[in-house]
């Protein structure tokens, strides 16, 4: 059964911006966190990659970048893009455009988050906010998981979440290139997607770069890592559009993620390393334009009707 | 402004004790005025950032740790009743420059510690030449001749030890005691130091704490290290006695840390002289076991016949050279307090150097007349149990009553090898967040220290106990002690000089590879309604920009 081209962009959005909030809160409270603990990484140079990596503009005016400002701007700022703040208030309006279909629970759920979101976190609170931003992601996905039926709106709701998370974990690899010197950051890039525990029982031992960046790259098992979670948006758009095509692929969100995952998985690991920022880039090029193409394909509704000046 | 420090001064000098003079304070050098201003250089910064607040809020941030460690399980069991690990806010703060001496006084130790015990257990030279009594040797609980001939491809005992330190009256570091058979408390270092810069940021903030997070890394090269010969990637698994061991948190934390395997006795099985554990792909062998487990329960058939906690055959598979069990059985007898009172001539003896690290002044009561003057001043001194760890049968003399002093009488004339006695020294006192306020409350430290053969490397810093109760010098988690976060700083950090490069390198390096790589983060994606405001504006400007300009273009064209 086929749903409303607008409501499957809402749920498409719901699951992008609940894994955004949850990506984002882990890669700030592992690299805060860091900037406590190891004296030796100079506070300014970090908070401004911090902000480059996540998107955001880094301000030129020559000023010292400290912990408090990555946190005014990328938790609390609610008009700032690519804030924790921005994310749950979106996933909370799209909710609300898709109320009819989004089920009370998870409504309830996206609602109070937004309506509980600190105005600011002081430097004491910080982990514990980061703490709570991860566990209201959790039950929203949970709610999902556990009671939505598998249909289409699912499968739009879980499709968003996959690209998304690729998207987060290709910014979090790319944080790796800012600290090339030191030696715990591999640790604290797989702490901060909640992959050190798994990691360390696949590998056994002290994180090296190379297995690292393979775990998060390249691991067909855990769930965050890349190559899981764009094979589980290809699965999703296939099961969103199926085909009997006996050649090629006709979709193009599918073809952009079956080009960036044959690249990744093609691709010897020392060759992906050295130019590490490159393929993040890349992944986060693909991502993009994947949403666009699923955007033009299943959401056409929204070509926003914009006013044209009658003189043209 | 001093209002959590207030009448600190006053009790400063707690309960007097007859002939002994008034303990050295960590933080303030003149702990004798009321109101003591002028801290010590290196709790300076501390000093000034616990100034701003109020005893409320440093007691909220108290219970912020407290309820964070329930969160987390980093608990022990009180009557029954699970309760936080005590964890004081006001970290212990140690000058990188006077870590150093602690550090070699550290290595130096378990060097002479390895060296004895591996003489021990083989030719026993130093007994030959006297430096040592074989009496004292043979006579000692845990000297375990089950053990003699076992040792590990590369010759390390005592991969994890854990050497209990405290500071005199005059500012000086002493050992208290050896502990080389399964030291504990590693993991409350790690965690204590993750939930203080998550609940007391500010307190970090300027001060270079040398982290200590690499200590699980550092135990698991140990570990692969001391393979036997011809593995050539070991699986090393940690033994725990299981859930009910007081240590139990510990046990999982370094497993999880390590990434290795968490095994039971029941677990393993041993067949063939090897060791096995029992997997659902089937038996797999075990080549290094971290074992948690005391030596007596180890295994079966060796010790205590009724234990479960261990695997039969695991000492054969050993002896064989297909197993490696780490600590080494048999360390025990190095833990013997007679013997920390031999320490000093033993690092003379096998290093040819002086201790960096001085003991307590003790008397062994064997000694012709020491038995005498012991029992003549039983109510100045602390005997001590020579086999107890941890303060477990101490007796502090001026603080217990006639009647236990005439028990303790007793039991020295029946038993003179089985105690030792020390004068009463006086820990050093930290201040410590307790009922009445900021107190001085005594502390020691235990220091850890990973041997993988060709170095010892110690943690940077350690576990600090404090006694909690006022004026109380014995100092266990078991007897209502707390813990203190515990800071190396100094603003020249020394790596070990191996390592090649210095820190200012490091940060260079790291600079330079910033500035080398611009990382540009895309813009992140919005859905087309909740497109940020501003960027809708930058299009409409756009897009108005583009329509002003286009009747110039079209001007021109016509």
């Amino acid at each position: 059964m086929a749903m409303l081209s607008r409501i499957a962009e809402s749920l498409f959005w719901i699951g992008r911006y609940i894994e955004r909030s949850d990506g984002t809160a882990r890669i700030l409270d592992v690299h805060l966190q860091l900037l406590l603990e190891d004296p030796w990484i100079e506070e300014n140079l970090a908070c401004r990659s911090l902000l480059s990596v996540m998107g955001s503009d880094v301000p030129d005016d020559g000023r010292s970048l400290t912990r408090a400002d990555v946190l005014a701007s990328l938790a609390v700022d609610r008009t700032h893009p690519a804030s924790i703040a921005y994310s749950l208030g979106a996933a909370r309006e799209n909710a609300r455009r898709a109320r009819e279909i989004v089920s009370t629970e998870l409504w309830e759920c996206l609602n109070t988050t937004r309506a509980r979101m600190p105005r600011k976190v002081t430097g004491e609170k910080t982990h514990e906010f980061f703490g709570w931003v991860r566990d209201r992601a959790a039950l929203a996905v949970g709610i999902m998981e556990s009671s939505a039926s598998r249909d289409e709106a699912w499968h739009f709701f879980t499709l968003g979440r996959s690209i998304e998370r690729a998207d987060m974990t290709a910014r979090l690899l790319a944080t790796r290139s800012l600290t090339e010197a030191s030696g715990p950051s591999w640790t604290t890039i797989l702490r901060s997607c909640g992959a050190y525990e798994a990691y360390l029982r696949t590998y056994r031992g002290v994180p090296s770069a190379r297995n690292a960046a393979e775990f998060l790259l390249l691991d067909r098992l855990f769930p965050r890592s890349i190559l899981y979670s764009v094979t589980r948006a290809e699965q999703c758009l296939r099961d969103l559009g199926p085909r009997n095509e006996r050649i090629g692929v006709t979709d193009s969100a599918q073809r952009l993620l079956g080009q960036i995952r044959s690249q990744l998985e093609y691709r010897p690991i020392t060759d992906i390393l050295q130019e590490l920022p490159r393929h993040m880039d890349s992944v986060q090029d693909a991502t993009s334009a994947a949403s666009e193409a699923i955007r033009q394909r299943y959401f056409p509704t929204n070509n926003a009707p914009s006013w044209i000046g009658e003189s043209a | 402004m001093v209002d959590l420090f207030d009448g600190y001064g006053a009790t400063l000098t707690p309960a007097k004790r007859r002939g002994s003079s008034s303990p050295w304070d960590e933080m303030f050098p003149e702990p004798k005025s009321q109101d003591p201003v002028e801290a010590r250089a290196a709790y300076k910064d501390i000093y000034n950032a616990l100034a701003r607040m109020t005893q409320e809020e440093l007691r909220g941030r108290t219970d912020a740790l407290a309820s964070s460690y329930l969160a987390q399980g980093v608990t022990f069991d009180f009557a029954g009743e699970e309760r936080p690990f005590p964890l004081d806010a006001v970290p212990r703060v140690i000058e990188q420059k006077e870590w150093v001496d602690v550090e070699a006084g550290i290595k130096q130790r378990v060097k002479a510690l390895e060296a004895f015990l591996s003489d021990i257990y083989g030719n026993q030279v130093a007994v030959r030449d006297g430096v040592i009594p074989a009496a004292l040797i043979s006579s000692s609980t845990h000297f375990h001749r089950e053990a003699a001939g076992i040792v590990s491809p590369n010759n390390v005992r005592i991969q994890v030890s854990g050497i209990d330190l405290i500071r005199d009256e005059h500012g000086d570091w002493r050992v208290l005691e050896d502990n080389v058979r399964v030291p504990s408390g590693v993991s409350y270092v790690i965690s204590n130091r993750r939930v203080m810069a998550q609940t007391l940021p500010e307190l970090f903030v300027s001060m270079r704490v040398r982290p200590v997070g690499d200590y699980p890394n550092k135990l698991l090269q140990a570990l692969r290290a001391s393979a036997p010969n011809g593995i050539d990637d070991p699986t090393v698994v940690v033994l725990t006695p299981g859930v009910y061991n007081s240590a139990y948190f510990e046990h999982t934390l370094l497993a999880r840390l390590m990434g290795v395997e968490l095994v039971e006795g029941r677990d393993l099985f041993c067949s063939g002289g090897k060791v096995w554990m029992r997997t659902t792909a089937g038996p797999q062998r075990v080549d290094v076991i971290y074992r948690r487990v005391d030596d007596e329960f180890i295994d079966p058939l060796q010790f205590r016949a009724d234990s479960m906690l261990g695997s039969p055959g695991l000492l054969m598979a050993a002896r064989l050279g297909n197993v490696t069990i780490a600590n080494a059985v048999g360390n025990g007898v190095a833990d013997d307090k007679l013997v920390y009172t031999y320490m000093p001539d033993l690092i003379e003896y096998y290093l040819g150097e002086k201790p960096i690290i001085k003991n307590v002044d003790t008397w062994r009561l064997e000694e012709p007349g020491a038995l005498e003057e012991v029992l003549d001043r039983l109510d100045e001194l602390v005997v001590k149990p020579v086999d107890g760890s941890g303060g477990k049968g101490l007796v502090v003399g001026p603080d217990a009553s006639a009647k236990e002093l005439e028990t303790l009488r007793n039991r020295l004339i029946a038993d003179p090898r089985g105690w030792i006695a020390q004068p009463v020294v006086q820990l050093s006192t930290i201040p410590t967040l307790v009922e009445d306020g900021m107190r001085p409350r005594h502390a020691d430290l235990r220091p850890f220290a990973v041997n993988d053969g060709t170095d010892v490397w110690v943690l940077p810093g350690g576990l600090t106990r404090v006694a909690l109760p006022e004026g109380q010098l014995v100092v266990n988690s078991s007897q209502g002690g707390g813990s203190k976060d515990t800071w190396v700083v100094g603003q020249e950090p020394l790596f070990s000089s191996n390592d090649g490069h210095n820190i200012q390198g490091l940060v260079a390096e790291q600079a330079a590879v910033t500035q080398a790589i611009p990382i540009i983060g895309h813009v992140p994606d919005h859905s087309p309604e909740d497109r940020p405001r501003n960027q809708d504006q930058a299009q409409q400007q756009q897009q108005s920009r583009a329509q002003d300009a286009r009747p110039t273009a079209e001007g021109e064209v016509l």
